[in-house]
Order: C-alpha cells, then structure tokens, then sequence
C-alpha cells in the first residue's frame, strides 16, 4: 500500500512539499547576505520609528508615571493598608511579581548561555532579545520586592554594610540569600549582556553620526576588532557562559526557598527547587515567544532574522519544558498528598475546591494541556502569533502558579481562626506599572542597541555551508571556537 | 544563660533549656471568653484601635485574642471552649531566623522572643512562618488615624494618647510587633530585685492579661522553679503544648477542657 499510494497526485505533491521544507536556504544560516548589507539591515531596523512606536512609547510612559511611580509613591506615603495584603496572606502579589519577573528573567541566560556552551545554532539571532529580558525582568523582580517591604527606605539595612549600630544583616534568613543571589545574578548576567554587545556597538557606532556615535563611542569601549580584542572577548564571554549557568540554578533555587525552607503546609516542600526552575524557564520561554513574535512584526527586516525554524526551535523547547513542568507539578502535588498530613490535606482541598479553584485548573490548562495540544504540530509551530499565543497563556498560567503558592497558599494555616481571603487592591496598578516599565525598557532598548547579535549570525553564516555532494548540497558546519 | 543564641548551634543551647524561665499556663476549662484581656493587653502595650474596616479585613491589632470555634450547623451548635491565643514564647522559634535583619531575636536574659521595633523593615517573613498567627503588623499608623481624633477648634485632638503607657513603644506603621510577656513589668521587677540583691520571686508581678482575667484563667510565673504553680500547672495532666508537634518548644501550657 506504501508503495501504491507514491503514484497517488496527491501525495506526489506532499512529497515535493516535503522536499521543499527541507531546502537549505530556508535557514537563516544557509541564507548569507553581505556583511555590509547585513549591519545596514540591523541599523536600519534600529533607526526607523513609526508614529505607532511614538503612541505605544506614550502609552506605556503614562502607565509607567501612575501606575508605578505615582502608585508605589502613594503606597510610601500612605502606608501598606493601601495594599490588599493582611492576616494571614502576608505576602501576596508583590511576591507572586518578584518571583514571576526572576522566572522570566530565566529565559535570557538560558537561551544565551546553556545554548551557547551546548552550540545549539538556532540561538544565534535571539540570545540578545532574551538576554535584555533577563536584565530588565531583574529590575522589575527588584522593584517589586522593595514595594513589598514594611518600610522601604530603611532597604539598605538588609545588606551587608558596616554601620555604627554594629549589626550584620541575618545569614540565617532565606531572605538575605535571595538577596544576594539577585544581586550577584543581576551583577553577572548584565555583564554578559554587555560583553557579546561589544562588537555589535562597535559596528553601529561605525555607522552612525550625531549624539548616536557619542553613545556607541562611549559604549563600545574602543573596540575595533582586532584578533586579540577578540581572543580576550571570546575567553570573557566563554568564562561568562560557563559562570552564570550555576548563578541561574541558584538563583531560582534559593527563591524556592523563601517558601520552601518555611513552616507551612503546600510551602516545606524539598522539590521546590528544581520545580521553581523549570517553571522560570516554562514562562521565560513563553515570554520569549511573545518578545520574538512583536520583533517580528514591528521592527524592520526582522523576518530576515527570525524565521519560522527559530519558532520551531523554541516550539520544541517549550513543549519539552512543559512536560519537565508538569512532572515537577505532579511530583509535588502528590507526594504532599499521600503524605496525608492534616494542614497539607485541607491545602490541597482549598486549591481544587475552594474560591480559587478556577485559577487552579486554568493553571494546569494554560501550562499543560495548552502546550501539549498545540506544540506537538511542526506546522503549527512555525505560526509566529500562534507561539506568541501559547507562550502568553503559559505566562497566565505561570503567574496563576505563582499566586497560588503565594496569597492561595497562605489562607490556610494552622490556625482555622485566622483564614481570610486576599483580595489585591493597590497591588494591581503595581502589577501594570511593572509589566509597563519591562515593555518601555525594552522598547527604549530596542531603538538604542542592536537587537540582533550581527556578529554572532555573521559568524554563524560563516561557519555554515553547502557541500556539493555527487548532485544534491549537504549542509555542513566548520567550528570557529 | 551566656550562650549567644544568634550564633549557629544556639538552636541546640534552646533546645537544652526548653522548660525557659518565664511561661505562663492558660485554662481553657474556666476561660469566659470575656475579653478581658484583650483589653488589658491593648491598654498595658499601647495597641491601638484599627477601626472597623481594617479590623473586619483581618488587621485588626491584639496580641492576644480569644479564638472561638463550634461543631456542626446552626441550629444544632455545640460551642467548644474558647482559646486564647498569643505568642506562645517558642523556645525554638521559626519567626526567628527568617528575619533578616534580626529584628526578630531571642532574648538571652529572659529567654523569650523579643521584636526589636526600630530594627524592622517589614518584610513579614516571622508572621509568615509563624505557626500560631500570632505576629501583628502595623499597616498604618494606627496610633495617628483621625478616627482616634476629636476635632477641637479645627484641631485633631487625641484623648487615647493620654492613656499610653510610658514604658512601652509606640509602634509607627511597617513594623512587626507581638506579645512580649510585658516585658517592661519583667525588666521593672528585676531590676528592683537588682537593686535589693535577689532574684525575682514567682509571684512577685504579673502579665497585663493574667492580671485582668476574672475566672483567673491565665497564669504567669517562673517556669524554672519547680515550686511556682505555672511550673506544677504545667506538668498537669490536662495540660498540653499547642502544635506540639512542630517542636517549637513553646513557653504556654494550655489546660484542655476536662
């Protein structure tokens, strides 16, 4: 029947189509253009703004001034009563944000780094896009914990400072080894956003004129491109790459245990950890959907760059870690449940059965069903809004993950006496002004600095070949480093 | 006691001296749930009010409250007995080392847990990791809300002020706070002991709240003399710890009903 159904039209037809897919000049890598071509593609896409970009910038600025400045200034002046948070959720969304935003800060190192050291090719237009995440999301996982404290402006007490009261902050708190962690994460991964962006503003600075050449001057630090400039580059970022692989573990498992090493039912769980990672890189990887697809659609010659078979690549990616998710999901939920203790039990009731059960099961259908029903497809993946679709959903449902461990959780205690549901009140405004602020940074970042490592696709192109082979071309790839 | 508890392997030195030196013993058998002290407590530590609204969102400020529970559905309701609830003095306490600023400390003179007012940032982890919900944050200042005030002359007087005890803080907003065992009467009698060359009698004063309770329900008194009554009250039978289990090694005995 095989063999008959070869002489059927129609699937001579899917045959050839089949054929076609796989024509090597379909990938960014087979599809070299000149150098000089390719850095005037990347300036221009930096240069050219539309009066949208004006409007989107406007909006997001005014959002940016009420609803995170004017809000979080409120909030100091008047006292956190203005926030939703009480007995017995003490921490509610500031926390589900700072969590949230290191999460997605996740993505950047990992698509920059894991992918860099595991040479995996498809990496090269986006590690910058994804990186920018990680630095900005960083910001915007610091401001939301600072909304969050008691009294903020005595912030600087909670690092470690010599000071005439003679008191060294608290090692012991899982809230001083966040502290840290954050710090040295942000420290770390805005130098190796930096380091690869070198040569990139070398260039631009090259072929630009005005205030813009200052910038770039200034930025580039002199780089011109010699072969020692670049051995001494390319051991940095190679030592960077390497470093701040463990720093992301880390980080995001030491978030974990603020909950994890606490005494609360659904919180004192050992598999935190690695749950909590998994879950950054679940929504850190949906967020770079999001952030590829808006590149893709708004800034020029961007479809030269990102391209159907990096959607695929990051389809792929986040199928595998949606399944990753849902193991550590079900390893936690249900050895706490058969543990069968008493406080834990009645948890585990509240999130199928109580008032927010509907965020529970929206969650397991965002994070999993969602991903698994749509991503298995290779035509579908490569539908840019459709990823952008997904990946926004896995947002949702990573953020609905986050609010149930956190204000969710914290309604059941020991103490049946003091439950009482959150309801987020200024916390709302805050929630946009943060997600206003990452998109304003990213938009300001998006005219200011090549988006696109050119260097890196350049040099990608480079070692990327077509061999002729008796009559067809096989693809082959020489390695530089 | 010399060990410095906030060192690593102080969880061990408290551990060695779970019975502590000040506790209190609390029978729920005879408690009226009269609120007495609740009262007493916010009088003697200058608690404020929080108004209704705030109260009825669960921030309502009470070191110690009276907690009510029932069995089944109105009308066949049979109450249980009432139970006072206030920081229970862990001698391993989880608010403790969470609190990075080590607002939350213990107290090696008096081996109880202590919230250092003007050290706290607010950062509700030690409420978070409480097991009792005991510990109570200042969403505002409470102290300073006009709903206080009388309007004299275009001026907002506050006629509380007036009863504030001078031996305690008044704490302004972001800040933790929680039962302290009235600490400053613990301090007052021992240094007038100081000063007559003893050591404080068990007896000698009491807690705002053990003082206030009518059915004289709450007890207060040295738990390291094996002759006080806290310390036989203790040992009684019917005496139990509250969640027992977490190992807290708290300072409270209750009474259960008997």
């Amino acid at each position: 029947m095989a063999v008959a159904s070869k002489y059927l039209p129609g699937a001579k037809k899917a045959h050839e189509a089949h054929h076609e897919e796989h024509d090597p000049r379909q990938h960014l890598m087979h599809d070299p253009r000149p150098r000089g071509e390719m850095n005037q593609m990347v300036m221009e896409s930096m240069m050219t703004t539309s009066w949208k970009f004006w409007v989107v910038f406007g909006i997001l600025s005014i959002l940016v001034a009420t609803c995170f400045f004017y809000a979080w200034g409120y909030m100091i002046k008047e006292g956190l009563y203005v926030a939703g948070v009480m007995r017995p959720a003490y921490w509610g969304i500031f926390l589900v944000n700072t969590v949230f935003w290191i999460g997605i800060s996740h993505a950047g190192t990992f698509i920059s780094a894991i992918l860099r050291v595991f040479k995996a090719e498809f990496r090269r237009p986006f590690t910058r896009a994804a990186e920018l995440m990680t630095t900005f999301g960083l910001i915007q996982a610091g401001a939301s914990i600072f909304m969050h404290l008691g009294r903020v402006w005595l912030a600087y007490w909670l690092f470690p400072i010599p000071n005439e009261r003679q008191i060294w902050p608290n090692f012991h708190s899982p809230l001083m080894w966040d502290l840290l962690a954050i710090t040295t994460y942000v420290l770390g991964s805005t130098m190796y956003l930096f380091l690869p962006l070198i040569p990139d503003l070398a260039m631009a600075r090259d072929r630009s004129t005005g205030w813009r050449k200052t910038f770039f001057k200034i930025l580039a630090l002199g780089f011109r491109g010699t072969e020692g400039e670049w051995l001494h580059l390319r051991t940095a970022m190679n030592i960077f790459a390497f470093a701040i692989i463990p720093v992301m573990f880390s980080v995001h498992t030491i978030v974990s245990w603020d909950f994890a090493m606490a005494m609360r039912p659904g919180w004192s769980s050992t598999v935190f950890g690695p749950y909590f990672v998994v879950g950054a890189l679940h929504s850190g990887m949906g967020a770079v959907a999001i952030v590829l697809f808006i590149m893709r659609a708004t800034m020029k010659h961007m479809d030269y760059f990102i391209r159907a078979e990096h959607f695929n690549a990051l389809g792929m990616l986040m199928l595998t870690v949606s399944m990753a998710w849902a193991y550590f999901f079900f390893n936690d939920y249900i050895v706490q449940w058969y543990g069968g203790d008493k406080w834990t039990d009645t948890l585990l009731h509240w999130h199928e059965s109580g008032p927010m059960n509907w965020m529970f099961f929206q969650m397991l259908i965002f994070n999993i069903a969602v991903p698994w029903l749509i991503l298995w497809n290779k035509k579908w993946r490569e539908i840019p809004w459709l990823l952008a679709a997904v990946g926004l959903l896995i947002n949702i449902g990573m953020w609905y993950e986050r609010y149930i461990i956190i204000p969710v959780s914290l309604t059941i205690n020991r103490m049946p006496f003091t439950w009482q549901l959150y309801f987020p009140r200024i916390e709302i405004f805050l929630t946009i002004g943060t997600f206003a602020m990452f998109l304003l940074f990213y938009m300001i970042a998006s005219r200011l600095i090549p988006l696109v490592p050119v260097w890196e696709v350049q040099e990608g192109q480079m070692a990327h070949s077509l061999r002729k082979v008796g009559k067809t071309e096989v693809p082959t790839i020489s390695e530089f480093e | 006691m010399s060990v410095d508890l906030n060192l690593v392997g102080a969880k061990g030195a408290i551990a060695e001296e779970a019975e502590g030196k000040w506790g209190m013993v609390i029978d729920k058998d005879i408690c009226t749930g009269c609120q007495a002290c609740v009262a007493a407590c916010a009088m003697e530590n200058n608690i404020p009010f929080v108004g209704e609204e705030d109260a009825g969102y669960g921030r309502a400020l009470h070191w110690i409250r009276i907690e009510r529970f029932w069995e089944g559905e109105y009308p066949e309701v049979k109450a249980t007995p009432f139970q006072p609830m206030l920081c229970q003095q862990c001698g391993s306490a989880p608010c403790e080392p969470v609190c990075p600023v080590f607002a939350a400390v213990h107290s090696a003179a008096q081996e109880i847990n202590l919230q250092v007012y003007n050290r706290c940032v607010g950062t509700r982890y030690c409420a978070n990791n409480c097991p009792y919900q005991v510990r109570q944050f200042n969403w505002r200042d409470y102290a300073l809300e006009p709903f206080h005030a009388n309007e004299v002359d275009g001026q907002l007087v506050y006629p509380l002020h007036n009863q504030f005890n001078p031996d305690v803080t008044v704490r302004r907003r972001g800040i933790m706070e929680k039962c302290t065992f009235c600490i400053q009467r613990i301090h007052q009698a021992e240094d007038k002991a100081k000063s007559e060359g003893r050591e404080v009698e068990d007896g000698e004063f009491t807690t705002a709240c053990a003082q206030a309770c009518p059915a004289n329900a709450i007890k207060f008194g040295r738990l390291d003399n094996p002759e006080s009554l806290v310390s036989q009250l203790a040992h009684h039978e019917r005496g139990y710890k509250h969640l027992e289990e977490l190992n807290t090694l708290p300072r409270i005995t209750y009474l259960k009903e008997g």
